[in-house]
């Protein structure tokens, strides 16, 4: 407790308060952190190299409670970047051969480094971004310090646990201002855990953590050049995301920076990791425990002011509780405390800066003419820095812009819902997925809702809860790639094969030596060696099920490797891909079968290819002139069918150990609708190694087959028919793959898109995907020493890579006790 | 009392079978009431003076006599030294807790020692702990007490019916209680320690509410968990809905286990921010305690000296 001399006891004020039982302020002290700037003469350069270089072009960083200018900051420029990627670069042999035990120390240093001076970063990070001093205490540098200790761990465990895996090299890391400690130790703590080196550039508002923990960094004595940290607005971001050295850009921010950055780095090869923007759906049912869910709703919206890209923004209320519901949120409105961020006695403190608060109060404007009706408690807010009140809209619908948009304030909207069914269908009306909240006292209903919400997070009875050992990270437009657990390690591992595969494989694939196969089509295409015409079978699309004709009502010739005409594929267009994703959608019941059942039907897919096997056979030999491959192609093309119904119902979700009382469930769950383009090579075997594990793992698919050969692929239509495959799980449009393949990537009901075709394409396909932010799985392109997937390899052309491409790890948080 | 006395209401099972209580959401708001409000300095003063008022400070022990009982109304009177009193410029106040809180044996001596005081005499009953004796003994002991000058009356419930989900017969019960109080307010200890569940204790407290209950109150010191912030939070949730039902104001009193004066402002910013500024007045919150009294002493002295105080040095009770 505080002491106070005795001449200093101010006998009225006590008096008044004993009367009127008040609050009052609670300041926590800001002088070490005012020291620590002073020592910097308030002035900062970057640290490169491990030496801190001063820059030319500064910008401001303020406290936004006080509206008062903190220091000046470096505008870190495209040399400055290059500089730092390079000396990350160099740092790179060093760091990785010191081995997991030694970058396992470094790590353990650093995390307890921060709890060291978890104070002086608490203060920093409060003065810097106006979040409450509680949050950046009690919250944000813990979990930081977490985040470090948990991947000291994984750094110790990576050769045994991660043994085909090799690290992608340099990494940049763009982070947000909203949690610039806590994002910093999200990007940080895995990369060099996995012997990444990185160049991090912490958000131009609040810079000052990550220039305090490149300090750390220098006093744990983290070899020069392992981290680099530079600074500026987004110029200097482009810098990073463009740099030809960088193999991996991970990002955290809004979902439309998050585009720019797709987009920027399509065709470069680089690995990309976003987590974006949200609009989190906050579900309560009649059987809550309606108190408790307004401290939800506190946490939900009114932590850090709301600027939390997974807050519960969206209330979803049961009818026959939403009145309760929501005059019991606006009591509670009420008794909430806003004032200067470092006083130990507030619950909201400031928007990071005026534009955000200005764009905040826009956006409620524009709600209110659109019918909201606006709830606000009666006190008014500080005039010392940028506040906003927390608010309350209710009368919105789903057609509201502010139901839409993301608001990044402490604006919740209210909504009310039926049903069960009815509030999963409004929780899943949103282009976001990054989080979900839902409150009931039946395990039975949260259990049934958790799987339905189309979200990465879904919170039982809580919300806004965080651990190093859970995933975390968005479906849909929320971004892609996790955060936290295991899952979130192969953000910044890449398979080994691919490290050690240079140029091109040792034997080609696609060409092929005219006559090698001629002994075996002697009879052609043409008879059936008794002098009568063959019955023409012109292959079809294949859609829902059916064969069906193509939209435009063309067909293309299929020749052989010597010249001959095999066959007529239907010429597909965009309506036939447009057709195919409508079927694909419609089969999404796949999802719900039993992993078993899936299993039986990819056995029974086996089975049936088995039974025409000398026939595809000959078919591939014909086409590609290559008999003795074309017997294992087929062979192989069993296998792999083999290999993913054995992991249908065998790629377990995990249980992460977080520290709480409750159930940490990180469930593998489907993508939804994955466009498979494939390439030439193996054109059989290519494309039941792709198709395989998407279906194994319950998606649908739309393929678009080898140009070239397609008869592969159109060979399957009626295995499938006879393998109880339900039509629409796999569809099959031949065609133009330079047509087909930018509709099918630029579709917004396609999730993932796999792009294994000639790499002149893949440019175009990363960038369309930006549209919707579908995750995109493609060949590394030959410019950063990536080469076509060798399919006949096991290595390479199968396993756990695959499952992870055709799933998404959704974490569900289950506290219990009663 | 500035409220209108609870009468209860007819046993409405309607709203006992509505109660959801999230038990790890509830103790996630009870860990961080600490950590989301202090107060400081002035502030500081102001409220642990005021949390002085709201002390039955009580002695519950089987070797009570007489003599101990004078000691602990003598502190009762005046729980902070005058020199003290007179550095924070309250003497005009007359600070005193907010009762002495004794069996029924001592009512007596407490009354005359407080005589002149307006400081009540609140007498354990009913069978105090465990209340397991027939209800006729029961309720005559609270008429003696009340007899004997107790302005208050600390009444047991009946776990057993509480465990089996009998409301009837606890309803009946604490009714039959309550009349056996008259004028002399009646508080309930659910025995929380003892109710199994976080759902038990809110129904409990419900039913007494509806009972007639002017005071819920957490335990009576001799279970093995006393009061928690978490049973707090809950029974308070249940006093602000059934205000918010029939418009009566209950009061609360957490016991058992509060002996540090930060415990104590942790209670008032849970009371202050879940029920409002009336709960932090004697009429509606109370802490049953003992130990509290020299620890909040202790860091008034602190204040004003600027010096760490010795309990040493601190008139016991």
């Amino acid at each position: 407790m505080d002491g106070s001399n005795k001449s200093t006891v101010k006998q009225d004020l006590i008096n008044r308060i004993f009367d009127t039982m008040e609050y009052g302020p609670a300041p926590e002290s800001d002088t070490a952190a005012n020291e620590w700037l002073d020592k910097h003469q308030r002035r900062f350069g970057q640290l490169i190299d491990g030496k801190w270089v001063p820059g030319t072009e500064h910008f401001a960083t303020v406290n936004p409670g006080r509206k008062q200018k903190l220091a000046d900051i470096t505008q870190g420029t495209e040399a400055d970047v290059d500089a730092a990627v390079k000396a990350a670069t160099r740092a790179l042999p060093g760091w990785q051969s010191l081995g997991a035990h030694g970058r396992a120390r470094f790590l353990y240093a650093i995390a307890r480094a921060i709890q060291k001076h978890s104070r002086l970063f608490s203060v920093l990070e409060t003065l810097d971004n106006g979040k409450p001093i509680r949050e950046s205490r009690d919250i944000d540098v813990p979990l930081a310090a977490r985040h470090f200790y948990h991947h000291a761990g994984w750094a110790q465990l990576m050769e045994k646990e991660l043994p085909d895996h090799v690290p992608h090299g340099v990494v940049g890391q763009i982070i947000p201002w909203n949690f610039p400690m806590l994002m910093l130790a999200w990007k940080i703590a895995p990369a060099l855990a996995m012997g990444n080196t990185l160049v991090l550039k912490p958000a131009e508002l609040t810079p000052l953590t990550a220039l305090f923990f490149g300090e750390i960094c220098q006093e744990v004595g983290l070899p020069p050049g392992v981290v680099n940290i530079v600074t500026g607005d987004g110029r200097t971001g482009a810098a990073i995301t463009k740099h030809a050295g960088v193999a991996k850009v991970a990002f955290t921010g809004s979902t439309e920076v998050g585009r720019i950055i797709r987009e920027a780095t399509a065709g470069s090869g680089k690995k990309l990791s976003l987590e974006l923007g949200g609009k989190s759906p906050f579900i309560v049912f009649e059987d809550a425990d309606l108190d408790s869910v307004v401290e939800g709703v506190v946490d939900a919206i009114w932590f850090n002011q709301g600027q939390v890209c997974c807050a519960g923004s969206r209330i979803l209320a049961q009818e026959s509780i939403a009145d309760r519901l929501l005059a019991k949120l606006r009591a509670r409105m009420e008794t909430l405390r806003m004032g200067d961020p470092l006083d130990k006695a507030i619950d909201v403190g400031s928007i990071v800066d005026d534009v955000q608060r200005d764009r905040i109060a826009g956006l409620v404007s524009q709600g209110e003419k659109e019918g909201a009706k606006r709830w606000q408690p009666s006190w008014s807010c500080p005039s010392t820095g940028w506040f906003y009140p927390p608010t309350i809209l209710s009368e919105v619908q789903p057609s509201s812009t502010v139901v839409q948009v993301e608001i990044f304030g402490p604006v919740v909207v209210f909504m009310t819902f039926r049903t069960p069914e009815e509030s999963v269908a409004l929780a899943n009306n949103t282009a976001f997925g990054l989080a979900s909240s839902v409150w009931t006292e039946s395990i039975n209903l949260a259990l049934d809702i958790a799987p339905k919400i189309k979200a990465g997070t879904v919170w039982v009875n809580c919300t806004n809860v965080f651990d190093a050992a859970a995933g975390f990270g968005g479906y849909r437009e929320s971004g892609y790639g996790r955060e936290g657990g295991k899952e979130g390690l192969f953000e910044y591992v890449r398979p080994r094969w691919m490290a050690e595969a240079h140029g091109t494989i040792e034997e080609p694939l696609v060409a092929s030596t005219p006559g090698l196969a001629a002994e075996e089509h002697a009879s052609g295409f043409g008879g059936t060696g008794l002098g009568l015409p063959s019955i023409d079978r012109t292959a079809k699309l294949y859609i829902g099920g059916k064969q069906a004709r193509p939209d435009g009502g063309y067909s293309q010739p299929v020749h052989g490797a010597d010249g001959s005409l095999l066959g007529q594929v239907g010429l597909g267009n965009r309506k036939d891909i447009r057709n195919a994703v409508e079927a694909a959608h419609a089969a999404s019941g796949w999802a719900r079968q039993t992993a078993h059942l899936r299993a039986q039907v990819l056995y029974y897919l086996a089975e049936n290819l088995s039974a025409r096997q000398a026939e595809l056979a000959a078919r591939i030999a014909k086409m590609t002139g290559h008999r003795s491959r074309s017997q294992l192609e087929v062979e192989l093309a069993i296998e792999r069918l083999f290999t993913y119904a054995a992991w249908a119902d065998k790629y377990d979700g995990l249980v992460h150990a977080t520290p709480h009382r409750n159930v940490t469930v990180a469930m593998n769950e489907p993508l939804g609708t994955i466009g498979i383009v494939t390439g030439d090579a193996a054109p059989l075997l290519q494309l039941v190694s792709l198709v395989a594990p998407a279906i194994a793992m319950g998606n649908t698919v739309v393929v678009v087959p080898s140009e070239k050969w397609p008869l592969a692929a159109t060979d399957l239509y009626q295995v499938l028919d006879t393998s109880d495959v339900p039509g629409g799980v796999v569809n099959i449009v031949t065609g133009t793959r330079a047509e087909l393949t930018p509709v099918l990537a630029g579709h917004d009901g396609i999730d993932s898109i796999w792009y294994h075709g000639p790499e002149a394409l893949t440019a175009q396909v990363e960038k369309l995907s930006a549209g919707n932010m579908k995750r995109t799985f493609a060949t590394l392109p030959s410019s950063k020493g990536g080469r076509e997937r060798n399919w006949f390899d096991g290595r390479e052309g199968e396993g756990r890579e695959f499952l992870r491409e055709a799933t998404q790890v959704k974490n569900i948080w289950i506290p219990y006790g009663e | 009392m500035s409220h209108e006395r609870n009468p209860g209401t007819a046993l409405n099972l309607g709203w006992v079978e509505d109660i959801h209580i999230n038990k790890s959401a509830v103790e996630r708001r009870a860990a961080t009431i600490g950590t989301r409000r202090t107060v400081k300095k002035e502030w500081q003063l102001a409220w642990l003076l005021k949390a002085m008022t709201l002390i039955d400070l009580t002695t519950l022990a089987g070797d009570d006599t007489p003599g101990n009982v004078k000691r602990l109304c003598a502190k009762a009177r005046r729980p902070i030294r005058d020199d003290i009193v007179e550095a924070l410029g309250v003497s005009h106040r007359n600070i005193t807790t907010g009762a002495v809180c004794v069996y029924h044996d001592l009512v007596k001596t407490a009354v005359q020692e407080l005589a002149g005081t307006n400081i009540p005499v609140a007498a354990v009953s009913t069978g105090f702990p465990a209340g397991l004796v027939p209800l006729d003994t029961r309720l005559e002991e609270i008429r003696r007490s009340v007899a004997d000058g107790a302005k208050e009356i600390d009444i047991v419930i009946h776990r057993a019916h509480v465990l089996t989900n009998d409301w009837q017969s606890l309803y009946d019960e604490v009714r039959a209680m309550r009349e056996a109080c008259g004028a002399a307010h009646m508080k309930a200890i659910l025995a929380t320690g003892e109710l199994g569940t976080l759902r038990n204790v809110a129904k409990a407290s419900w039913v007494s509410m509806m009972a007639g209950a002017d005071f819920i109150k957490t335990s009576t010191g001799k279970e093995s968990v006393n009061a928690t912030l978490p049973f707090t939070l809950v029974m308070i949730r249940a006093i602000r809905e059934y205000g918010a039902r029939t418009g009566y104001k209950v009061g609360y009193k957490p016991a058992g286990g509060i002996r540090t004066a930060k415990q104590a402002l942790e209670y008032m910013y849970l009371m202050k921010d879940e029920l409002g500024r009336e709960w932090l007045e004697p009429d509606l919150f109370r802490f049953g305690a003992s130990a509290l009294v020299a620890d909040i002493e202790r860091q008034l002295e602190f204040h004003v000296t600027g010096r760490y105080a010795a309990f040493h040095r601190q008139p016991m009770a």
